[in-house]
């Protein structure tokens, strides 16, 4: 069944777990280094490899991570929780247990809001976000996919083991419908960039730093009770979270179709055919056999701790992009290109920088765009926003034209120097040598008898077809309001 | 037998500073007697001479160009094989770690060196501290010097030995229900179980962490507080370790009076199943302490009748998932199936099975059992509820009296074998006096009180949680009272010894 038609019959409820390493100094229970790079268990101590004996003691930053997205989420902070083990034998757990936090998270009942690419908000339920260590990395050697079957041994590097994780757990979210996917998709990528906003982590999805499980399941309609819902691990972009959705909800409507039943179970997404696969059946019987670690105390954040870490808090996202639209004035179709293209900031700064919001924004996503696409890099590696601001200025004294800025920014982008050096170097400068540019009128006029009659006659957008020949006089540099005023007054005055 | 090894430690001290003898000599004298009686009392593990007559020679070197020494420097001390030594083989007593030689230090071996103590090597245990006769360790028998037939306790039963066999004047061991002074108890020594938190856990190789802790043990209770000065303190690496200063531990015991102190005896701990001379010895020392002016007064501790089901719920649940780590995959012993596929799983299973002994493996398996999903509430939180209780009676108690008395242990030391039978309850109801206070978390003492048929039996002193001192209050003019009366219980052992 196809998606289109699976959510014309169903009615499709997601939920999502989203883990977040956070991006402090150090692990969450010891000192070894919290960094990628370097060989394998480099970045280790006893404690993170477990050895006999060891002890773990809690990372404040961490903690003070985990409050951060806890308040920015809208959550309540526990006022004291603890941590817990979860118990499960497996080579890239070096304790063979996870520290994690069970029944007791740091914080709880949030929501956040989520804007779709139409506008449209919808407001995700969070049920938790809870504190926990990440587990090592394996690699399988000998078979053909890297998978484990067919392996002949197996690999383990601990150097992930005892990262911090933040795991952040909606409700189940209903009443998306045809939706379902893209709202799926939008939310990751919603708290992706409140990671980023926050300064916990670096928040790349390409380098795993936030991964996302994605829960599906279907019913017959929205009064009815929740169906037996999969579990797709490990989707690791916004289009792949966007396509599993779409693949379970087809793939369930199409096995309820057939009257079969959902099967309970963790899905493995296959990026390269866009398909989920059965993995692990999944059921109650999965113990864990949690218990509160007892080589921890509990956490007690202080309140005075949780306001100060709250008023320190960031202007989030979507408050922010609301707020700039309004100032700036643009709508929230230029808001969306320029949030999409990650140039938020740049022109936020550009403003600073005394440049127009309007000027900031055509040229950062306009010309300086272009280059980048040319050159294979980032609008902001070419200029910053303080020459791109100087530009703006430029153009606004009259000393520029759109035209001549663009060979102004060429300048700079090469690396000829600040935009009013380049201008002065390449001779860019708008004329103000009326003389010359009378002379040129009086040329363009004398050499278009043709031209001229029509304008005689009324036409006047036929002006235009003597700028040509006055720009290419000027080499470019007239001033094309003062030069259409000359003509004007030459041949009717 | 060389008279420096009948010193207590702090004899060895004074000694050692007035320039009596070198450290290297008193160092000389303990390996020399642990190689001559060893084939007798199995204390140890690995024996690390030259690791000892090293920090001797290096402690004699300080004391000769004036540097400022600790005042236990180049006392030499055996340190349970439960404690993490970087560069000496740790066994916890099990297979599964025969050959592991840690690449870092604990913080109990950190202060020992950095005190100038000798390490004359690592004692035996039951198989990771689980037992109560040192007959549960893959490292073979630890004999009671009091009798070669009898066990020396458990679990630092190695440490005990040692005190007791002259081998070692201070011995570290671990108690997580009574393992270091239930030995004392057996061998006529001191055992200290500090409060939870006192001493640092950092690199102590788990049992039951929220039940265990590191104890100092001694030939004497000047002796015991001497090391447990030295060992205790806050540890940054240890998130349950104490912000406490600790000092003034020695001068107690020494300054301590029992004029006018109130001991409480607990009424579930006095009688039912106890041995008569183990109850003779107790109260006779309960005489002595009146007659020094000690008020004796009887409180009761109702949930202590729960304190073993508890512990037994506790206890295993924890000991199950601080030894899953014992997979073959990262250290200590790897065991690849015999048929069948290797798989991590397969060699996982093949290595438990293989490195583990079976009281190891009954907790394993009980403590799994009591976590297990439907069984928590029931078992380790009902259990959790009871261990509330239990502090709360020990306060209440500490309200009317400054400390709680009782027999250390029900029985003298055991033959070989004898509760390892086919009832572990039997050798599980050895530990009711003194679980309470692993519970509760309190602090408790062992000191002899004198001896029943030829063996020695042992007086339980506890104490409010992080008043450790009021231990020594306690114990030291109690020790002094009743050697007066009956002379040093350790001194019967020792004159046979030396006749020997």
């Amino acid at each position: 069944m196809k998606y289109e038609d699976a959510i014309k019959k169903y009615d499709p409820v997601i939920g999502i777990e989203v883990h977040v390493e956070l991006g402090t100094v150090t692990k969450m229970f010891d000192a070894a280094p919290n960094s990628f790079g370097g060989g394998p268990n480099s970045n280790i101590t006893p404690t993170s490899l477990g050895l006999p004996g060891s002890l773990p003691v809690v990372n404040e930053k961490a903690v003070e991570y985990a409050i951060k997205i806890g308040l920015a989420l809208g959550c309540d902070i526990a006022e004291s929780c603890r941590f817990a083990r979860k118990n499960y034998f497996y080579p890239d757990v070096p304790k063979d247990f996870q520290t994690s936090q069970s029944d007791e998270p740091i914080a709880a009942n949030g929501e956040v809001e989520v804007e779709l690419e139409d506008g449209t908000m919808v407001t995700i339920p969070v049920e938790r976000a809870h504190m926990e260590e990440d587990a090592g990395k394996n690699t399988h050697v000998g078979g053909a996919t890297g998978r484990i079957h067919g392996a002949v041994h197996s690999l383990v590097d601990y150097n992930r083991a005892g990262v911090p994780l933040v795991e952040i757990v909606t409700h189940p979210i209903t009443g998306t419908g045809e939706r379902a996917a893209e709202v799926a998709a939008a939310y990751v990528r919603t708290l992706r960039d409140i990671f980023r906003a926050l300064g916990v982590s670096e928040a790349r999805m390409e380098q795993g730093n936030v991964r996302a499980d994605v829960n599906v399941s279907l019913r017959e309609s929205p009064e009815a009770p929740l169906g037996t819902r999969t579990e797709t691990k490990n989707v690791n972009s916004f289009r792949s979270i966007e396509r599993a959705v779409r693949y379970e909800i087809a793939r369930q409507a199409t096995v309820l179709e057939s009257g079969e039943k959902v099967v309970q179970e963790t899905r493995h997404w296959h990026e390269d055919t866009g398909e989920t696969t059965s993995g692990r059946v999944k059921s109650d019987a999965d113990d864990y056999r949690y218990f509160p670690e007892p080589d921890l105390v509990p956490l007690v954040p202080s309140r005075d701790w949780i306001e100060e870490l709250r008023a320190t808090l960031p202007e989030l996202p979507a408050q922010k992009r609301r707020r700039l639209a309004a100032v700036w004035g643009f709508s929230d179709l230029e808001m969306r290109d320029v949030v999409n293209a990650g140039l938020l900031e740049t022109i936020e700064d550009t403003v600073d920088a005394g440049a127009k919001p309007s000027a900031a924004r055509k040229w950062w996503t306009g010309e300086i765009a272009r280059l980048a696409k040319q050159q294979e890099r980032h609008p902001t590696d070419l200029v910053t926003p303080v020459q791109v601001a100087a530009l703006a200025q430029l153009i606004k004294d009259g000393r520029l034209n759109d035209k001549l800025a663009k060979e102004v920014l060429a300048g700079v982008v090469a690396g000829e120097g600040e935009p009013a050096e380049v201008m002065t170097a390449r001779g860019l400068e708008i004329v103000e040598d009326t003389g010359a540019l009378e002379a040129a009128v009086a040329e363009a006029i004398a050499a278009n008898p043709d031209v001229v009659e029509k304008i005689k006659g009324g036409k006047m957008q036929a002006v235009g077809a003597l700028m040509g020949p006055i720009m290419k006089a000027t080499r470019g540099q007239a001033d094309a309001g003062k030069a259409r005023e000359m003509i004007l007054a030459k041949i009717n005055g | 037998m060389s008279e420096l090894i009948r010193r207590s430690a702090l004899e060895l001290a004074a000694g050692l500073k007035s320039g009596e003898f070198s450290s290297v000599e008193v160092t000389q004298a303990h390996l020399d007697r642990i190689h001559a009686s060893e084939d007798d009392f199995g204390s140890f593990i690995t024996i690390t001479d030259d690791l000892a007559l090293e920090t001797a020679q290096a402690v004699d070197a300080k004391r000769s160009s004036g540097e400022e020494l600790h005042p236990l420097a180049g006392v030499p001390v055996a340190l349970k094989d439960l404690v993490v030594t970087e560069g000496v083989r740790t066994t916890a007593g099990s297979k599964m770690l025969e050959n592991w030689v840690p690449p870092y230090e604990s913080t109990v071996h950190t202060k020992v060196k950095a005190a100038g103590l000798p390490v004359l090597g690592k004692t035996n245990l039951d198989e990771f501290a689980m037992g109560s006769t040192t007959e549960h360790s893959a490292f073979g028998t630890t004999r009671n010097p009091w009798n070669l037939d009898r066990v020396p306790g458990g679990s630092s039963g190695g440490a005990a030995a040692a005190l007791a066999g002259f081998q070692a004047p201070l011995s570290v061991g671990t108690d997580t229900g009574g393992s270091v002074r239930q030995p004392a108890a057996f061998t006529g020594t001191v055992g200290v179980k500090p409060t939870y938190g006192s001493i640092s856990r950092f690199g102590i190789i788990a049992m039951a962490s929220s039940l265990d802790q590191v104890g100092p043990m001694g030939r004497d209770v000047a002796d015991a507080a001497a090391l447990h000065e030295l060992l205790a303190g806050h540890d940054p690496l240890d998130s349950t370790s104490l912000p406490d200063e600790v000092s003034g531990f020695v001068e107690a015991a020494r300054r301590g009076d029992l004029k006018g102190k109130k001991l409480g005896v607990i009424r579930q701990l006095r009688g039912e199943g106890y041995q008569d001379g183990v109850i003779d010895s107790f109260t006779a020392a309960l005489d002595i302490a009146a007659a020094a002016g000690a008020e004796i007064i009887e409180v009761d501790c109702p949930s202590i009748s729960y304190a073993l089901d508890a512990y037994y719920l506790i206890m295993p649940s924890e000991v199950s998932s601080n030894l899953a780590r014992y997979d073959g995959m990262r250290y200590g012993l790897r065991v690849e199936p015999d048929a069948g596929p290797v798989t991590a799983e397969t060699v996982m299973a093949a290595t438990r099975a293989a490195g583990f002994g079976s009281e190891v493996k009954r907790r394993i398996i009980l403590g799994t059992y009591a976590l297990s999903a439907g069984y928590y509430d029931a078992y380790y939180g009902s259990a959790q509820k009871v261990r509330t209780l239990i502090q709360r009676d020990f306060a209440r108690a500490f309200e009317e009296v400054d400390v709680l008395v009782s027999p250390t242990a029900p029985t003298t030391a055991l033959e070989f074998g004898a509760e390892t039978g086919s009832d572990p309850m039997a050798l599980y109801l050895g530990d009711v006096a003194t679980l309470p206070a692993n519970l509760a978390g309190i602090p408790g003492l062992s000191l002899p009180s004198g001896v029943a048929d030829g063996l020695p039996v042992g007086l339980q002193i506890l104490a409010p949680a992080r008043r450790d001192v009021a231990l020594y209050e306690v114990a030291g003019p109690l020790e002094a009272a009743l050697v007066s009366a009956g002379g040093r219980v350790l001194d019967t052992l020792a004159e046979g010894l030396s006749a020997k």
